[in-house]
């Protein structure tokens, strides 16, 4: 309810609009993956899916941001249902793959931002690997890049209020791991594949 | 603020304004029908996208001049509102000047309408050009960042000109004190709209059908001689058809509609420039077959003050 709430209130505030260039929003679980400036790129991507996409599609965060303050915390379990991993110090007790692979399993899609944070730079940074061991761990599930246009603006990191510019989504073509693609190739690949649809 | 009543005066122009829109649609209708080729076919269904969102509009604003005052207000504020936002999310802005833009969309805006709508003319005439334009670059150095200094607080202040200022003319005719005419500034407004807007139509109408000669290839390649001249003298011709409506004789009403087109068409021109700047046609997608907001009332933000400037020095008390 909250959820569905605030996401309407997203798509009026940023006027924001989903273009699916790549592929169509489907029921089947995916991983989307995005460029990461601002809080906002993960409302925006949200709010504009389908509502029955929404609800079966957890946000992957950091539990060491999300987990300080109230209102955070509230947010990202109750609202968001995120799947809080630790991106500090990753150790074999908690390596995030142990929560993210069976949310995948359960069918329902995960949204992950492969910077590893909010960059203030228009170039975005290299990927964190994370990606990778998702594509690997299964297979079967397609990696969507998705460009999120905007949302910076709307709300630069450090900003506390947001203004109402119009912002856009869009959903490229669905990649999968290739067989024998090593962990550098394939993240400079995904990475390619969030860069090429700035322009679309 | 007087509450319009729907008159006798009002039931006619509702009643003409359907009539057009219905001849509109039928000709969409059967040009739906009759087209054959890829081209056609594209231009016809922009057409009727473009009379499918006039009935919308209408019905928009005829409400909000139905519910009197207040409604007219609350429906050029939130255009203001829409505008500005089309034209920030244009616009490059720096990320300094985010607290400046936050007073523009929050603050700014909404104030020029409280003081229009509280009958403040005296304020609301200086408000964004004297104090928010010293208010803006003033945030800004509070932001300590000089880069770019002078063109990010111009692009600031030419928003708030262009999207509030200008657009809060219109229902700023409310205001006005026209002898024997209390409470038909309804009407005024009316007036205005009915002119910018059909003129707009008509220079595009008659452009596609008569269109040669370009009149501002570098600016507006779609602009042609023929669509300024058959928009003009639409504009008159409606105008001057409109006289009794107003406060005017029939021959003033026709030099109001000129005023009010000749401004609308370099209105036009004018936010042109800034889209070609920018590399885009449109300011956005929210007016199905128009474009944005700031496209469709491009020419009404010209238009606006000089139609409320005109009639306040030589009609109003």
């Amino acid at each position: 309810m909250i959820a569905a709430l605030l996401a309407a209130f997203v798509r009026l505030f940023t006027g924001v609009q989903a273009r699916w260039v790549g592929c169509t929003p489907g029921a089947m679980h995916r991983v989307y993956f995005a460029n990461h400036t601002s809080n906002f790129d993960f409302l925006v991507l949200w709010s504009v899916l389908p509502d029955q996409l929404r609800k079966r599609t957890r946000p992957v965060a950091a539990s060491d941001y999300w987990r300080a303050g109230r209102l955070r915390r509230f947010l990202a379990e109750s609202v968001f249902r995120g799947v809080l991993i630790e991106r500090k110090k990753v150790t074999r007790a908690n390596n995030p793959m142990d929560q993210l692979v069976p949310v995948l399993q359960g069918g329902d899609s995960l949204i992950i931002f492969p910077e590893g944070g909010r960059t203030s730079e228009p170039e975005m940074r290299p990927f964190k690997s994370g990606l990778y061991y998702l594509g690997k761990a299964v297979p079967e599930v397609d990696l969507v890049p998705v460009y999120i246009n905007n949302a910076s603006r709307v709300l630069p990191k450090g900003e506390l209020l947001p203004l109402p510019l119009l912002c856009s989504v869009i959903f490229g073509e669905p990649l999968r791991l290739e067989k024998s693609e090593s962990k550098d190739a394939f993240l400079t690949r995904a990475r390619a594949a969030v860069e090429a649809l700035i322009d679309l | 603020m007087n509450l319009l009543s729907i008159d006798r005066e009002m039931q006619i122009l509702g009643a003409g304004v359907l009539a057009v829109l219905l001849i509109a649609s039928t000709i969409g209708f059967f040009l739906h029908l009759q087209v054959k080729s890829e081209k056609g076919r594209e231009l016809i269904d922009n057409l009727n996208a473009r009379i499918k969102a006039w009935w919308v509009m209408t019905i928009i604003f005829f409400l909000a001049l139905a519910t009197g005052g207040i409604g007219s207000v609350i429906l050029f504020c939130l255009i203001s509102f829409l505008a500005l936002r089309e034209y920030v999310t244009l616009t490059p802005t720096h990320r300094a000047d985010h607290r400046a833009l936050f007073w523009a969309f929050f603050v700014i805006t909404p104030l020029q309408y409280v003081l229009i709508a509280f009958h403040r003319y005296g304020i609301a005439v200086i408000m964004i050009p004297v104090y928010a334009y010293l208010f803006i670059p003033i945030r800004n150095v509070i932001a300590g960042e000089y880069k770019d200094f002078l063109a990010r607080n111009s692009k600031i202040q030419w928003g708030l000109m262009i999207c509030v200022y200008f657009v809060s003319y219109a229902p700023a005719l409310l205001l006005l004190d026209v002898p024997g005419r209390e409470g038909q500034n309804g009407k005024l407004l009316y007036f205005l709209v009915c002119v910018t807007q059909l003129s707009d139509v008509l220079q595009y109408v008659f452009g596609k059908c008569f269109g040669r000669r370009k009149i501002a290839p570098n600016i507006s390649p779609n602009k042609t001689v023929e669509g300024f001249i058959g928009g003009m003298l639409g504009a008159v011709l409606i105008g001057t058809g409109l006289w009794w409506i107003t406060p005017f004789t029939w021959w003033q009403a026709a030099l109001m509609a000129l005023a009010i087109a000749l401004m609308g068409f370099f209105g036009g021109l004018v936010m042109s420039a800034i889209k070609r700047d920018r590399g885009v046609k449109d300011y956005g997608t929210t007016i199905p077959g128009h474009g944005g907001i700031l496209d469709r009332i491009d020419s009404l933000c010209f238009a606006a003050p000089v139609f409320f400037h005109i009639t306040h020095f030589y009609f109003a008390s």
